[in-house]
């Protein structure tokens, strides 16, 4: 992935606001990318902006070679579907939906036939294939996030975005989260992109993106 | 394929939980109330038809002074119509000595086509056949007039029969002026025998026709163009203009209880989406964000819409049909009726429009959720994407306004209530969103939570106006179909007091008239006002010669090719109504004095006279003529135009000084153009009236047709009986119907405040966090909902009472005065009911621990 004069401009009032300024950078496939930096210093814009979730002022993000914002939002959004995996800090699972039925729900929107299996099999990955039939509400935050974990994985994406995926977690757990998430990445061989203010999180990772007043330090 | 079974999926697991629900329940309800209304309706409208038909006792019936050709028969017979002819002509009955004259009818075997005739030949039953040769039925005038019973023998012609029973009911009867005597009934067959066929009679043919209502139609457009001049068509609504006034009126009632339903509905449903779409915004997103493209997730939605739309329709239907069975079996009267089975129609009727309120007031929401941005996922606080208000606004009205149209079943009607809908909804937003600004800004006179829910009310101005938009919208439907349909109900029904006028009694010749008025006193009947009448035929208009070749109108021309009624009189009769222009009669008015004049007033009555007798000599020579606006617009008649008459070879002319318009349904004596009575008291007139004859001196009536046998006396009570039962039935329709717009009133409400339950429970965890214990919160909603429900009440009063006037004035066409207490039961109900429900939606929210809500969200 390689990220081109990335910047980010927003009107706050009658005043142009640049939340990222001219944001240039490559991560290698199967690399691991640690996006630091302070509350407001543009990482989570940053992190949409490279998903494809949002677009740039100006400049662009190759992925796999194609250049994302030549897309229009549903070549975009076929794109993620058969590229990314999200991780979120705040988990957003489908309300209404199990675990299990949670996690097959990429594999419905891409229409994969056997979704069921692959669902089952990547919770029982996260080891929570005895909670798959529980509602969100009823799981625990750790449990949710490994379900999240195993929505992420279960299209077995080339790269995988992940915002503050520890934020809404206590330490214990968030450090188990993490370890299942690192070691799902080695074993697929995914490239990782992680937003995260937890410097001993952004040490594991292979490279650092420092942002401070949305620009590279 | 694949979205469909996903979305399949995702109906299932949405409706386990419980995000369905709001949406199906306002779906199912308003289906369900539009089903009961259409069906009931429909089964009403057959009845009422069906009780018209047997009035004529036939679908079309085709009279004449001549025998008819053989060809009508054939035509007919060709279609597969059923097909029977009666002979009528006025003769001679006699047993003994006595004499009455009689209407002999003679019918073939089949007859009546429709409707059912009703004899005592010993107990009473339906006739299933025609009189048996030798023999004729009678109705009671005769038998009461002649002293005859039943097995006696009488006279008609050369022949005797024997009078085999009594018609209790009979049908097939008009008001026209040749159902004056009694009825005798013979077979056909029988006629020949009697003698009395020969060249002069005065018969009258009538060819009845029934069957497939199709081919009834297709045989009328076959065969009118051939008619003779003195033949003349008629189906249920030509024959009878009261019944068809009736049936028409019906149908608007009808239709303006569907109409409640409908927009309660809508409203209901316009809440429900609005809280699925701001519930699945972030499911949205996340699917975004997975790689759904926009087309899969609007057709996620849609399908599962439409799925939920099917759904709804079913339940809806089958509640429908359900109540309206349950409706009819509770109404005693409706019961009795036994009303045929209602057609599919209205079942399809309101399906299509379950489909449509589901389009107008969900689709657009819906497209919202397509357009979330993935970004949320990142940052929540992005809100919804918005579509144009108008759009929205704009769709939900063009929809509803097509369902007005097409469910009022008249233009008037739809666009009464659309319009007065319509500006309400505007009105009733701009000034809830004003008054709860205009609160917020003087809330520091209140208490504590006052203020607090005070500008919790401003801060959502928008959405709270909307929500006391609905909410009166559901109140302003309940208050019309209760408060104002009763007023409404009585007043009209109220066109039609007991003591309306039963009888008819015409050809009263000049020197008659006091003796008539003797034989009333004598009776202890009131007098009644004879009215002259002059016949009259319309030559002219503005000096222009006209004649039936100066109409296009088949109506027009008959009106100008016959004689008219003309009247004259000094004051318009109190059942018509001044259009435009001035009656003569305003100066008249200056003679009226009291009755008890002392002499203290007498010089003022002298003085009142010179000045009326001044007022009448401007006048001089210049008559005047009030018309009817109905017959006026036919002929092209304007006020200010002079009218030249030809009164039995001399004419006169006279400007048009007025128009009025007539109760024709009044069962009074109404001319379609009245003159002043200097124009036309030199004449030689004819008196009538119509005065209204007790039960129990129904025997003055044949004892006025004996002491003056040149008078003709007509019954028109079975008319007003029919009307009146008509009117009743309606009556109970609507009453039972406004249940089920109670209920979806109720939905409405519920939908309400499921609409704003998130947000509240939100901020109630907020609130008690920073330490406001529940008594506090308790009274923070209360004093909330009790100003929603009570600016709801008061806009709901508003809106009803305004309505109701509209639907009075305009569409009904009746005087309407409001209750006061409209005002204080729309205001005080609001309060009382919107509180409840919202202490009943809330009550858990201020006991729940604030961090498991803050969690959830």
């Amino acid at each position: 992935m390689q990220a081109v004069g990335l910047t980010k401009q927003v009107l706050s009032g009658d005043q142009p606001l640049t939340i990222l300024h001219d944001v240039t950078f490559a991560v290698e496939a199967g690399e691991s990318l640690a996006i630091v930096g302070a509350s407001g210093s543009g990482k989570s814009t940053l992190l949409g902006l490279l998903a494809g979730l949002d677009v740039p002022s100006s400049g662009s993000v190759l992925l796999h070679g194609a250049d994302l914002f030549a897309l229009d939002e549903d070549g975009r959004a076929r794109l993620r579907g058969e590229l990314a995996g999200f991780v979120f800090q705040s988990f957003q699972l489908l309300p209404a939906l199990n675990a299990l039925e949670n996690v097959m729900l990429p594999l419905e929107l891409a229409g994969v036939k056997e979704a069921r299996q692959r669902a089952e099999a990547s919770l029982e990955q996260v080891g929570l294939s005895a909670r798959a039939h529980h509602l969100p509400k009823h799981l625990s935050g750790g449990e949710q996030q490994r379900v999240a974990l195993a929505r992420a994985f279960v299209t077995q994406p080339k790269i995988l975005f992940a915002d503050e995926p520890t934020g809404n977690l206590d330490a214990a757990t968030g450090s188990q989260v993490i370890e299942l998430m690192l070691e799902l990445n080695r074993a697929q061989g995914t490239t990782l992109i992680l937003v995260t203010h937890d410097e001993a999180l952004a040490r594991r990772c292979g490279k650092q993106l420092r942002l401070a007043a949305g620009k590279v330090e | 394929m694949n979205i469909l079974r996903l979305s399949l999926n995702l109906l299932r697991r949405d409706w386990r939980a419980g995000e369905w629900r709001v949406l199906l329940l306002a779906l199912v309800l308003a289906v369900g109330s539009l089903a009961t209304v259409g069906l009931f309706a429909d089964r009403v409208r057959q009845a009422l038809q069906q009780q018209a038909q047997s009035l004529i006792g036939a679908d079309l019936r085709i009279t004449s002074t001549r025998p008819f050709s053989p060809a009508y028969r054939k035509a007919a017979e060709a279609r597969g119509l059923q097909v029977v002819q009666s002979r009528t002509f006025p003769s001679m009955v006699s047993k003994g000595e006595q004499v009455s004259l009689s209407e002999i009818q003679a019918v073939e075997a089949g007859y009546p086509l429709r409707g059912k005739i009703e004899i005592d030949d010993g107990s009473v039953h339906v006739a299933q056949a025609i009189p048996a040769r030798g023999t004729v039925w009678a109705d009671e005038r005769l038998l009461r007039r002649l002293d005859v019973q039943a097995g006696d023998e009488v006279g008609i012609g050369a022949r005797r029969f024997v009078v085999a029973a009594i018609v209790v009911k009979d049908i097939d009867q008009s008001i026209g002026f040749s159902s004056f005597a009694p009825r005798v009934q013979m077979n056909d067959a029988d006629l020949v025998s009697t003698g009395l066929l020969q060249q002069g009679s005065r018969l009258s043919y009538r060819l009845m026709i029934a069957g497939d209502a199709v081919q009834v139609k297709l045989l009328r457009t076959e065969l009118e163009p051939g008619l003779s001049g003195n033949e003349k068509m008629e189906d249920v609504r030509d024959a009878r203009p009261e019944i068809r006034t009736a049936l028409e009126r019906a149908e608007h009632f009808l239709g303006l209880a569907a109409l409640t339903a409908a927009i309660l509905a809508g409203a209901a449903m316009a809440l429900a989406a609005r809280r699925f779409v701001l519930r699945h915004l972030d499911g949205c997103a996340v699917m975004r964000c997975l790689g759904a493209q926009q087309g899969q997730v609007l057709w996620l939605f849609l399908y599962q819409f439409i799925l939920l739309g099917v759904l709804a329709v079913l339940l809806g239907g089958l509640l429908g049909y359900a109540t309206q069975a349950v409706l009819v079996e509770s109404i005693a009267a409706m019961r009795n009726a036994s009303l045929p089975q209602p057609s599919v129609l209205p079942l399809l009727k309101a399906a299509a429009s379950g489909f449509a309120l589901l389009l107008g007031f969900a689709f657009l929401p819906l497209l919202q959720l397509r357009r979330v941005s993935p970004l949320r996922v990142l940052r929540r606080e992005m809100g919804s994407p918005e579509v144009s208000g108008w759009l929205i606004y704009g769709l939900a009205v063009a929809v509803l306004a097509l369902l007005f149209l097409w469910h009022a079943g008249s233009l008037k009607l739809g666009l009464a209530v659309l319009g007065g809908l319509l500006a309400g909804l505007l009105v009733f937003g701009w000034l809830a969103w004003l008054l709860l600004h205009g609160l917020a800004r003087n809330s520091f006179y209140f208490q504590s939570q006052w203020r607090h829910a005070f500008n919790n009310l401003a801060r959502h101005g928008r959405s709270a106006a909307v929500q006391v938009v609905a909410l009166s919208l559901g109140g302003m439907a309940l208050l019309v179909l209760t408060l104002v349909r009763a007023d409404l109900l009585e007043a009209w029904q109220g066109k039609l007091p007991p003591d309306t006028p039963n009888r008819f009694v015409v050809n009263i010749q000049s020197d008659q008239v006091q003796p008539v008025r003797d034989f009333f006193l004598r009776q202890s009947l009131p007098a009644p006002e004879l009215q002259p009448m002059v016949r009259g035929r319309l030559v002219a208009i503005n000096e222009r010669a006209i004649s039936g070749d100066s109409y296009p109108d088949p109506r027009a021309r008959g009106l100008v090719e016959r004689e008219f009624n003309l009247s004259y009189m000094e004051q318009m009769p109190v059942w018509n109504e001044l259009v435009s222009g001035k009656w003569w009669g305003s100066c008249d008015t200056l003679l009226a004095k009291p009755a008890d004049c002392g002499s203290g007033c007498q010089t003022a009555s002298r003085v009142l006279e010179t000045s009326a007798s001044l007022c009448r000599g401007g006048q001089n020579g210049a008559g005047e003529l009030s018309v009817e606006e109905g017959i006026a617009k036919t002929l092209g008649i304007h006020l200010g135009d002079t009218l030249t008459y030809d009164v039995a070879g001399s004419s006169f002319t006279a400007k048009v000084s007025s128009l009025r318009k007539v109760q024709w349904d009044s069962m009074r004596v109404n001319f379609f153009v009245i003159a002043t009575p200097e124009l036309l008291q030199d004449f030689p007139a004819s008196y009538l009236s119509s005065f209204y004859l007790p039960q129990d001196k129904v025997r003055a009536g044949d004892e006025l047709s004996r002491a003056f046998p040149n008078i003709l006396l007509i019954d028109t009570g079975a008319v007003i009986a029919q009307v009146r039962g008509i009117m009743d039935q309606i009556a109970q329709t609507v009453s039972a119907v406004f249940l089920f717009t109670l209920l979806t009133g109720l939905a409405v409400l519920y939908a309400a405040l499921l609409a704003t339950q998130d947000e509240r429970s939100h901020e109630a965890a907020i609130l008690r966090t920073l330490g406001a214990d529940s008594r506090y919160l308790r009274s923070l909603h209360l004093s909330e909902f009790a100003v929603l429900g009570g600016l709801s009440g008061l806009f709901a009063a508003a809106g009803a009472v305004l309505l109701g006037w509209v639907l009075a004035r305009f569409v009904l066409d009746i005087p309407y005065r409001s209750d006061i207490s409209i005002w204080f039961i729309g205001c005080g109900g609001g309060m009382a009911v919107v509180m409840l429900a919202g202490w009943l939606a809330t009550r858990q929210l201020v006991l729940r621990p604030p961090l498991r809500i803050l969690a959830a969200d």
